[in-house]
């Protein structure tokens, strides 16, 4: 029960403070709760195919089938991150003008909902799968266990869920004209994360083998395998002992987001300016 | 900006030798402990760990320090890919039976 408790807490926390950042960078977007909804839906089905096929994509490239899979699915994810801080960038006062205007609708924010909802499908897919490996094994085992396992899990899903909830009630406690704002840092740092996982998994799986060297080491710190560690390698990217290419994908994520950002900010500040 | 970037140029020369599948070290899992349990393993070098898993159910081989998370399916095996570590003791676990399934890497 305790396992199970932990291991589904571990994982709806992982997940679920994606699903609280993209709630509150989509605060006052009218149908963001059908997006956010349907990514579920589609991230726990996904989960449910890949844990069926699991064995099948484990074999393919080699046996680096999970790894290239699941640095994809990464990938993606940080595209669709980018693109909505960028589209954000060029409608994002814009949007702020209309959240404290209007209170609650923000016409603008609806045509990047898509993105968000992939996001969100890719995040509980990827987190989902292990969940599902993991109760079915248990509940295959059946007996006392099996009851245990249903308690433990739904007090895990109730603690990761709150946990998030606490992240998105707490976003929302920044003021209006700052929020957009402050969701586009997270925004930016979460897909930063997310490429330098990616090419861990890459690496993982035998491609780019290239600066892997570890650059520091603050195991000493933070742990990987504690609870803050968890918390801080899904909101940021932390690794206790990240290595070089990690390092520079995660840069070059940011350097990327933020020069685009400002590209396409730029005509309009030059419009003010003249 | 040049020292930084020979100072990663620097970080890429181990990797020279990648891991072969010929000398890779067979684990197996079975009633969820793994056999051997102590891998050694060459320092600096990377190596590659087969691990089968002889049980019904699946199992994720975790280790923070190896920083390799990977599902292996019940009655399936999997290739872990160990990067080349400095001398010490490396940790790792089956996460879904962690209270068994327990072991180490020591590189030396």
């Amino acid at each position: 029960m305790i396992s199970a408790l932990i291991i589904v807490f571990r994982e709806v926390i992982e997940a679920g403070l994606i699903v609280g950042i993209v709630l509150a960078a989509t605060t006052g977007v009218p149908g963001r709760e059908r997006a956010v909804t349907i990514g579920v839906l589609a991230g726990v089905l996904g989960a449910c195919l890949v844990a069926g096929f699991a064995g099948q994509l484990a074999n393919l490239f080699q046996g680096s089938g999970q790894e290239f899979f699941n640095a994809g699915i990464l990938l993606l994810a940080v595209a669709m991150l980018t693109w909505h801080n960028v589209w954000m960038a060029s409608h994002g006062r814009e949007m702020a003008r209309e959240l404290k205007a209007a209170g609650h609708q923000v016409r603008t924010g609806e045509r990047t909902l898509t993105a968000l909802s992939i996001v969100v499908g890719v995040a509980v897919l990827r987190e989902g799968s292990e969940v599902v490996l993991f109760l079915y094994g248990i509940a295959a085992q059946g007996g006392t266990s099996a009851a245990g396992m249903v308690v433990g899990g739904g007090l895990g899903l109730l603690g990761g869920a709150l946990v998030s909830a606490l992240m998105y009630f707490g976003l929302l406690t920044v003021p209006a004209g700052k929020l957009f704002q402050v969701t586009a840092w997270l925004i930016t740092l979460l897909a930063a994360g997310m490429a330098a996982q990616a090419v861990l998994l890459l690496q993982n799986g035998g491609l780019l083998e290239v600066f892997t060297g570890t650059v520091w080491d603050t195991s000493w710190l933070i742990r990987d395998d504690s609870l803050t560690g968890k918390l801080l390698h899904t909101l940021v990217g932390y690794s206790e002992a990240p290595n070089g290419a990690q390092l520079i994908a995660y840069g070059a994520t940011i350097l990327a987001i933020l020069v685009l950002m400002r590209l396409v900010n730029a005509p309009a500040t030059r419009t003010k300016a003249a | 900006m040049k020292r930084l970037v020979l100072a990663f140029a620097l970080m890429a020369l181990p990797v020279a030798t990648a891991a072969r599948a010929d000398d890779a070290i067979v684990m197996h899992l079975k009633n969820h402990r793994f056999t051997p349990s102590v891998i050694k393993v060459k320092a600096n070098k990377p190596s590659m760990i087969i691990l089968h898993n002889d049980d019904d159910s699946a199992d994720e081989f975790d280790s923070a320090s190896l920083k390799i998370e990977k599902v292996v399916p019940g009655r399936a095996k999997g290739n872990i890919r160990v990067r080349a570590l400095a001398p010490g003791k490396y940790p790792f676990m089956g996460e879904f039976h962690a209270a068994t399934a327990q072991g180490v890497v020591i590189a030396e």
